[in-house]
C-alpha cells in the first residue's frame, strides 16, 4: 500500500467527516427451502466515501448473498441497507433500478461484455440506464476507456480481447456513470497473474482517485490489496 | 494526500484555462513543472497518468461547492427513452445476421404468400373481366321501353326515332349503330322466282328486316359478296336488299353480280349482297334485310324497335346513361337499355373463390411465421439470460428489458413484413409477365401487409419479453453470455 492511499483512508477514519456509502444495520438475508438457510444472519457493515474493502470468505458463506444485496439484485429479508444515506429495503423496484444504475458499479468475474458489440458500444450501454445526459455519453466512455489504458481499442469486439482487457473494458463500464461505489465480484478469478495485477493496480488507482470500492473475492492476493479487509462466513461479518 | 489532490486540481485548472496556457508549449512547460512537484509531493496519485484525470472525473461527481449534496447523475440527464429503446433492439437484431434471416424467414413467406394470394387473385380476376369484355361486354342494345297498364296490356312508352343511328354514333365510347326492325309483310311471302303453284309444299318464308346502314358494323357482320346497303339506299327508300347466309342459300341466290331479284309477294327487290357473321344477331343470317327507309315507304313501318350499339370496353354505363337522352331528350325514360353483364359480379365470384383458397393457404403460412418469431425470440431470451442480467445490474428496469424485446420482436416482424411483401410483388408481377397478363395489386393492401408483419412480431413478442422481464437478474447473470 502506497503512502498516499494510506493517507487517504487514515484522513477519512481519522476525521470521520467522509460520507458512509454503505450502511447495513442488521441485514439478514435467508432462502426459503427445508431447511431454510439463512446466508446472512444480522450483518453490520458501514463503508465510507473513499474506502477500499474487501470481503473475503470461503465458498457458501454468503459472500455472493452479500454482494447481491450490496448490488441490489436481491432484497434482505430483515434488516435495512442505505446506500448513500437512502434506505434500500422498502422501495419500489423501479427506484432500486434507479440506483442501482446511477450509484453502483459491477465488475464481474465473467465480464459479462456483450459479445455483438464493440467495447465503446459495451461502455455506453451502462449509461443508458443510469440517466447520463445523452450529448455527454459517448465522451465520458471514451474517456473511461481512456482512464482503464483501453483508448486504443475503442472499436475492437471484446471476443477480440485478451481477458485481462476484457476486464478492464467492464471496469470502464462500471465507472463511466460515476458510481458512488464500485462493487467487484471475483474480478480476477478468470484472469492470470499478470493481468489480475493490472486490474488490481487499476483498483488501486480508482481508488487513489476517491473511488469507493467492495471487492468480493476469496483469493488472499488479491484481498491483501485493499485497506480493510472484512471476512464472512456462516453469515456473519468480522474485520480482518 | 491532500496536497497532492490539491495540486492535481490546480494542475488540470492550469490545463484547461486557456488564458493561465496562451501557448500549447508554455501549457506543456507548466504541466511538466506541477507533474514534477506533484510527483514530489503525492508519489504515485500524480506521478500516473492517470492522476489528472481522476481529479476532474471526481470533481465531475460532486457539486461545485465542496461537501454538499451529491447531487445523482440520474436527476440531470437522459433517461433510457425510445430512441435509446430502437436503437438498442435494432442493434441486437442487426447483431446476428444469419439468425435474423432464419428467424425472418416464416414471416417472409407468410407475407409473401398473402400479396402473392391477393395480388394474383386480383390479377387473375382482371383478366378473366378482360375476357368478358372482348366476347359480350362491348354491347349495348336499345329497345323501346313499355309498361304494363292497368288493363294488363303492354304499352310502348317510347318510340326509336328513325335517324336513331345518327343520333347515337356521336356518343363517345360508341363505335358503331345500327337500328333495325321486324317488317310485317303479312302474305306476303319471300320468293326468287313468282310461281303460283296452289301444289307446291308451303314452305316458311325468310323473315324480313328493316335496318339502318350502320347495322352491319353494329352485330359484327361481314360482306360474302356484293355489298351492303347505304345511307342513300335508305334516304331514297331504294327496293334493294341484302341477303343473310342462310336466306341466301334457300331461296338459292349465290352470286350478285348478275342484280339477282327477290320478290316480297308481288314486289321484286334487288339483291345487292350477301352477309355472314353478324355474331350479335345470328338470327338475321336467316332474314332478308331492307333498308329502313324502303321498309317504311312500302311496307308502313312505324318504327325502328331495336338500337345495336357497339361500344369501347369499359363504355357500357356511360352509354347506357347516355344514349336515351340522345334518342328522345324529352323522354329519356322512354328506352330500356341492356348493358354489358357487369364485369364487377363475375370478377367478385372469381375472386371470392380464390380468395378463400389462398388466404387460407396464407393465414397458416403467417401462423408459422408467427410461431417462428415467438419461438426464436423465447430462444434468444433464454440465450440472453447474461445480457437481460447484465442490463438489470446497470440499472434497467423490468419495463424496460421487456420493452427491448418486444421492440426486437417488432423489428423482425416488420422486417420480415417488408421483405415478404417485396417478394410477393415481385412474385405476382413474375407470374404476370410469363402469363402475359396484366398485374393488378392494390397499393395499400402490400403496405398493409408489410405492417401485418409488425403486428404478429408484436404479438409473437409478447410472451417472451414477459419471459424475459421476469428473469431474476441474479439468476441470469449466473447464465453467462
Amino acid at each position: 500500500m502506497t503512502v498516499a492511499t494510506g493517507a487517504a483512508v487514515t484522513g477519512a477514519g481519522a476525521s470521520g467527516g467522509a460520507a458512509p456509502v454503505v450502511e447495513l444495520v442488521g441485514l439478514t438475508r435467508s432462502f426459503s427451502g427445508s431447511p431454510p438457510v439463512q446466508a446472512l444472519a444480522g450483518v453490520d457493515l458501514l463503508v465510507r466515501e473513499g474506502e477500499y474493502v474487501s470481503v473475503v470468505g470461503p465458498s457458501g458463506s454468503g459472500k455472493s448473498t452479500l454482494l447481491h444485496v450490496l448490488g441490489l439484485l436481491d432484497r434482505p429479508t430483515g434488516g435495512d441497507y442505505l446506500l448513500d444515506g437512502v434506505p434500500t429495503s422498502a422501495t419500489s423496484e423501479g427506484r432500486r433500478a434507479q440506483l442501482r444504475g446511477g450509484r453502483i458499479g459491477f465488475v464481474f468475474q465473467q465480464f459479462h461484455l456483450l459479445p455483438h458489440r464493440t467495447v465503446l458500444e459495451n461502455v455506453l450501454l451502462a449509461t443508458l440506464y443510469s440517466g447520463v445526459p445523452r450529448g455527454e455519453r459517448e465522451e465520458r466512455a471514451r474517456a473511461a476507456l481512456e482512464r482503464v489504458g483501453m483508448g486504443h481499442r475503442l472499436h475492437a469486439a471484446p471476443t477480440t480481447l485478451s481477458g485481462g482487457e476484457r476486464q478492464r473494458v467492464a471496469v470502464a463500464r462500471a465507472v463511466v456513470t460515476g458510481p458512488s461505489l464500485l462493487l467487484a465480484d471475483e474480478p480476477t478469478g478468470n484472469l492470470d497473474s499478470v493481468s489480475s495485477a493490472a486490474v488490481l493496480d487499476l483498483f488501486d488507482e480508482l481508488h487513489a482517485g476517491g473511488l469507493t470500492l467492495v471487492v468480493i473475492t476469496h483469493d488472499p492476493v488479491v484481498s491483501a490489496r485493499a485497506r480493510r479487509r472484512v471476512r464472512i462466513s456462516d453469515g456473519l461479518l468480522a474485520e480482518v | 494526500m491532500r496536497d497532492a489532490r490539491a495540486a492535481s486540481a490546480t494542475l488540470d485548472d492550469v490545463l484547461d484555462d486557456p488564458a493561465l496556457a496562451p501557448s500549447r508549449r508554455r501549457r506543456g512547460r507548466a504541466a511538466r513543472a506541477l507533474r514534477t512537484a506533484g510527483g514530489r509531493l503525492g508519489g504515485r496519485l500524480a506521478g500516473t497518468r492517470l492522476g489528472g484525470r481522476l481529479g476532474a472525473l471526481r470533481r465531475g461527481r460532486r457539486d461545485p461547492g465542496d461537501g454538499g449534496p451529491r447531487r445523482p447523475p440520474w436527476q440531470r440527464g437522459d433517461g433510457f427513452d425510445v430512441r435509446d429503446l430502437l436503437s438498442e433492439a435494432v442493434a441486437s437484431v442487426g447483431a446476428r445476421p444469419g439468425r435474423l434471416a432464419l428467424t425472418m424467414l416464416g414471416t417472409v413467406l407468410g407475407i409473401a404468400s398473402l400479396v402473392v394470394t391477393i395480388g394474383l387473385a386480383q390479377t387473375a380476376a382482371g383478366q378473366v373481366g378482360r375476357q368478358f369484355d372482348a366476347v359480350a361486354a362491348t354491347q349495348v342494345v336499345v329497345q323501346a321501353g313499355s309498361a304494363t297498364t292497368r288493363g294488363g296490356q303492354e304499352r310502348a312508352t317510347g318510340r326509336l326515332p328513325f335517324d336513331a343511328q345518327e343520333r347515337v354514333e356521336r356518343l363517345a365510347g360508341v363505335e358503331a349503330v345500327g337500328a333495325l326492325a321486324t317488317v310485317d309483310v303479312g302474305d306476303a311471302e319471300v320468293t326468287a322466282v313468282p310461281v303460283n303453284d296452289p301444289s307446291a309444299p308451303a314452305a316458311v318464308s325468310p323473315p324480313v328486316v328493316a335496318a339502318s346502314p350502320g347495322l352491319l358494323e353494329a352485330v359484327r357482320g361481314r360482306v360474302v359478296t356484293g355489298r351492303f346497303f347505304d345511307a342513300g339506299h335508305d334516304e331514297r327508300g331504294d327496293r334493294v336488299v341484302v341477303l343473310g347466309a342462310g336466306a341466301a342459300e334457300r331461296l338459292g341466290v349465290t352470286r350478285v353480280d348478275s342484280q339477282p331479284t327477290v320478290f316480297l309477294g308481288e314486289e321484286p327487290y334487288t339483291v345487292i349482297g350477301v352477309v355472314d357473321g353478324m355474331v350479335r344477331r345470328t338470327d338475321l343470317l336467316q332474314a332478308v334485310v331492307m333498308p329502313l327507309g324502303t321498309a317504311r315507304a312500302d311496307w308502313g313501318l312505324l318504327a325502328p324497335q331495336e338500337l345495336q350499339v357497339r361500344i369501347d370496353v369499359g363504355a357500357g354505363p356511360l352509354v347506357a346513361r347516355q344514349a336515351p337522352i340522345a334518342l328522345d331528350p324529352a323522354n329519356p325514360d322512354g328506352f330500356a337499355v341492356q348493358t354489358p353483364p357487369e364485369q364487377s359480379s363475375a370478377r367478385e365470384a372469381v375472386q371470392g373463390d380464390l380468395n378463400a383458397t389462398f388466404l387460407a393457404l396464407g393465414a397458416v403460412a403467417l401462423l408459422v411465421g408467427g410461431l417462428g418469431i415467438a419461438n426464436v425470440t423465447l430462444l434468444s431470451v433464454l440465450e440472453r439470460r447474461g445480457e437481460i442480467g447484465l442490463r438489470r445490474a446497470l440499472g434497467a428496469t423490468r419495463r424496460q428489458v421487456a420493452g427491448q424485446f418486444l421492440v426486437e420482436s417488432v423489428v423482425l416482424g416488420l422486417l420480415g413484413g417488408v421483405v415478404g411483401a417485396s417478394v410477393g410483388v415481385m412474385a405476382v408481377v413474375g407470374v404476370s409477365l410469363v402469363q402475359q397478363w396484366v398485374p393488378v395489386l392494390s397499393l395499400p393492401m402490400s403496405f398493409g401487409a408489410a405492417l401485418l408483419g409488425g403486428l404478429i412480431g408484436l404479438v409473437a413478442g409478447t410472451y417472451p419479453a414477459v419471459k424475459a422481464a421476469t428473469l431474476e437478474p441474479i439468476a441470469a447473470l449466473r447464465g453467462g453470455l
